[in-house]
């Protein structure tokens, strides 16, 4: 199954090259990975979501632990967590179909960032399944090019850090 | 000589985040000099004094203050690997950090399998390597090599030095990280830009790294939990490994075992945890461990793991190791924990701090031993299947290794000699046949297997611990992959001894092939050796060369009497293999080739007890 982490690590070079070639050589793959500096400038938060069993994903955060680089690293998975992704789609639309693309854009609260002569570029954020949805909707329209960021995330209420 | 109490307070003190050496309390602090005088004064700081390595371009800097250091030993190999393992033998002898000093690019890229070795066997290590400037890095220029991150996956952590601000600090870490917790080697990559900028040397005598926090202390209600198991298992088993060794557990560990009289069997790391003079030491299990250790772990009903973390070579087939008993798991490394078994007490600390609690709440608790049955019948199996009699002999004209060990063994004074081997046959037959009292004075390349480490580390156990006897036993091809190490023995005055166990052969996987491949000896034959005797002469050593049996005492003699640097080339024959032995992903009580006296000392292959049977009714309190 997927697997959900939040680690901060070290914000230094080499550190994001630590974190993947440990999970990669413990014979792991790598779903999704987000990066990037947290409010203090010496720290980075990466999400990664990994695919494991349970012993599998229990050695991972073991192993990440051991790193001198690494600080924290919170378990998502079961968590009450607000997971957030962002998506950019760049839609085939002839000039008379854009109100189509533009409506469906709307439903799903997302924006309109860029309009060309035959496409319409669209900013989504939300759920892995929300974009999914899109995805699928706009696929009927001929999607030239698509962009996700991977998926962050953090705990929510109490949960500092 | 260091003294155990000695060991004991090092570790104590790394613990606490102090300097290994003055720290502060230097003649250099408050000076301004230059990055490669402030790496040389860092040195005298954690008090170092002896340090392996190979000058080079990048490197040049750094040797140039070095040459100014009234401290420090500078050691020259022959080759980066070689100090590598020099330090490494050093660290493990002395139970010190050993330091490497080698330049970039190639000078780095040779000390790979040494810092490989030192990881895997969990031996603390400072490897300092020069590195192109700042301005170059990634630009491919002469001898540059991204060892940062060549390293990444062997080393237990690293730096890139980016400002002489961060220098002090950064070895202070350096030790620190290397020599607690679960030990390893820790890798500073110095530009050497760095090493000519000028700054004020201030060493830290503290140490702090939020983000590195072992554990030392193991949970009390585990510890408890741990002591209740112990107390009613009938058929208990201690598992001692590296982890023993590292943490100076020994004391604590015999104290375990003699008041509960749990026999004790070793891993390769774990050789000497107990000494062997200890009746309940059984010795080495796994792969080629006695038939009577594989036997009792596959009869035991309560594992009790010291810092050992179940190796595919001590466990077999691991869905058949040990069916009947429960797992306690002490290690300090909670990734050990979990990672091969599953525990039934997991105890995550530091296995000495650990073993005393376990040994209080016993004393607490009044607990006595109820294990003595099994105890005595695991003795006899002791007596049924040794690893060797003198009335056994596979080839009665030549030498068998394991007559040869055991003259070694009996004529070194255990309280006063280092073993070291190389890998491969010759290994296990040292492994099954040297006799230990101490821990560290067995010295072999466990995890990683390293043919080619145990001479060099012979010559950096040597420097260490000068008042011992010092042997490398090896084999004509592990002494092959760094005999040019021979020139640095000579060179400095290193009385080490090597014995050649020479079956003109790769002998371990001739043995593989001979037993699992229909004799197809594919490459493993080594006809076309060098005359060892005449290569020995080169370097400026004494030598022999013996082939028969009533040769080995008086060889031995002179050879341990010599004054410098000694080779004996002992002609085994090719074919000689190691018993017993586990096949690769076999259950370890599936032994091929144990020895069995109730049929009249006879190799036999069989799983478990056999035809013979099991030597006497069962004790009581079995219960599968």
């Amino acid at each position: 199954m997927n697997y959900l982490l939040s680690v901060l690590v070290e914000n230094k070079p080499g550190v994001l090259s630590r974190v993947t070639g440990l999970i990669s050589r413990r014979g792991f793959n790598i779903e999704s990975l987000t990066v990037a500096p947290t409010e203090d400038e010496n720290l980075s938060r990466m999400t990664i979501i990994v695919e494991a069993d349970e012993v599998g994903f229990e050695q991972i955060t073991k192993q990440l632990h051991k790193l001198v680089s690494v600080y924290k690293i919170s378990d998502l998975t079961y968590e009450e967590a607000v997971e957030r992704e962002l998506v950019l789609f760049k839609v085939q639309s002839s000039p008379e179909r854009r109100h189509e693309v533009i409506e469906i854009a709307n439903v799903f609260r997302a924006k309109v960032v860029d309009v060309g002569k035959n496409t319409l570029t669209i900013e989504a954020t939300g759920t892995a399944s929300k974009l999914d949805a899109m995805e699928d909707l706009f696929r009927s329209y001929g999607i030239k090019q698509l962009t996700r960021t991977g998926k962050i995330a953090m705990s929510r209420g109490a949960h500092e850090q | 000589m260091i003294t155990v109490e000695e060991k004991i307070a090092r570790r104590q003190r790394a613990i606490e985040g102090r300097p290994f050496g003055p720290g502060s309390h230097t003649e250099h602090e408050g000076k301004t000099m230059t990055g490669a005088q402030a790496i040389i004064a860092s040195l005298e700081a954690e008090g170092v004094d002896t340090i392996f390595g190979y000058p080079g371009g990048q490197a040049i800097k750094i040797y140039d203050a070095l040459y100014d250091s009234k401290k420090i030993h500078h050691v020259l190999a022959r080759h980066e690997q070689g100090a590598t393992h020099m330090a490494d033998g050093y660290a493990r002898a002395t139970g010190k950090v050993g330091v490497v000093l080698v330049t970039s690019g190639p000078g780095a890229t040779n000390t790979v399998t040494g810092i490989a070795t030192a990881y895997m066997d969990s031996v603390p290590l400072v490897v300092i390597t020069g590195q192109v400037t700042r301005g170059v890095i990634g630009t491919d220029a002469f001898q540059e090599s991204d060892i940062v991150g060549i390293t990444m996956p062997i080393v237990k952590h690293s730096f890139l030095l980016q400002s002489t601000d961060d220098l002090t600090r950064t070895f202070r870490e350096a030790f620190y990280i290397a020599s607690t917790g679960r030990p390893g080697p820790v890798l500073i990559d110095i530009p050497s830009d760095l090493s000519g900028s000028e700054m004020v040397f201030h060493y830290p005598d503290t140490v702090n790294i939020p983000s590195y926090r072992p554990t030392y202390k193991g949970n009390a209600k585990q510890v408890k939990q741990a002591a209740q198991l112990i107390s009613e298992a009938r058929r208990p088993l201690i598992m001692a490994g590296g982890g023993i060794v590292a943490s100076h557990a020994c004391p604590e560990l015999v104290e375990l075992a003699e008041r509960m009289q749990i026999p004790v069997v070793t891993t390769l790391m774990g050789k000497a945890a107990i000494p062997c003079s200890n009746p309940l030491n059984l010795g080495p299990v796994g792969m080629h461990g006695s038939k009577y250790a594989n036997m009792a772990v596959t009869e035991s009903d309560l594992i009790v793991a010291c810092g050992a973390r179940f190796s595919d070579r001590v466990t077999g087939k691991v869905s058949e190791f040990a069916p009947h008993a429960k797992i306690i798991h002490i290690d300090i490394d909670p990734a050990e924990i979990g990672k091969i078994v599953n525990p039934a007490v997991p105890i995550v600390g530091d296995v000495k701090v650990v073993l005393a609690a376990i040994n209080e709440r016993l004393e607490k608790m009044g607990a006595a031993p109820v294990c003595e049955a099994w105890r005595d019948e695991v003795f006899t199996w002791r007596e049924r299947w040794p690893f060797y009699t003198s009335d056994f002999a596979d080839y009665p004209d030549k030498i068998a290794p394991e007559v040869l060990l055991e003259t070694l063994s009996a004529k070194l004074d255990p309280h006063a000699s280092i073993v070291t081997t190389e890998v491969g046959q010759h290994q296990m037959w040292a492994l099954q046949n040297i006799h230990r009292e101490h821990a560290r004075t067995f010295i072999s390349s466990g995890g990683l297997g390293t043919m080619g480490f145990g001479f060099p580390a012979a010559i950096g156990a040597k420097i260490g611990c000068p008042d011992e006897q010092v042997v490398c036993i090896a084999g004509d091809g592990s002494f092959q992959m760094n005999s040019q190490e021979m020139a640095t023995a000579k060179i400095n005055g290193v009385n080490v001894k090597v014995i050649i166990i020479d079956n003109r052969a790769l002998g371990m996987v001739h043995q593989w092939q001979h037993l699992f491949y229909n004799d197809r000896f594919s490459f493993t034959e080594l006809a076309d050796n060098p005359d060892f005797v005449k290569l020995a002469d080169a370097y400026g050593w004494q030598a022999a060369r013996i082939s028969h049996p009533d040769e080995i005492d008086a060889a031995l003699d002179e050879m341990l009497a010599a004054d410098g640097p000694y080779l004996l080339d002992v002609v085994i024959p090719a074919a000689q293999t190691v018993y017993p032995m586990v096949a690769p992903g076999a259950p370890i009580d599936d032994i091929i080739g144990a020895l069995d006296v109730t049929l009249g000392g006879v190799r036999v292959t069989e799983k478990g007890f056999g035809e013979a049977g099991r030597p006497r009714p069962s004790h009581e309190g079995v219960d599968e």
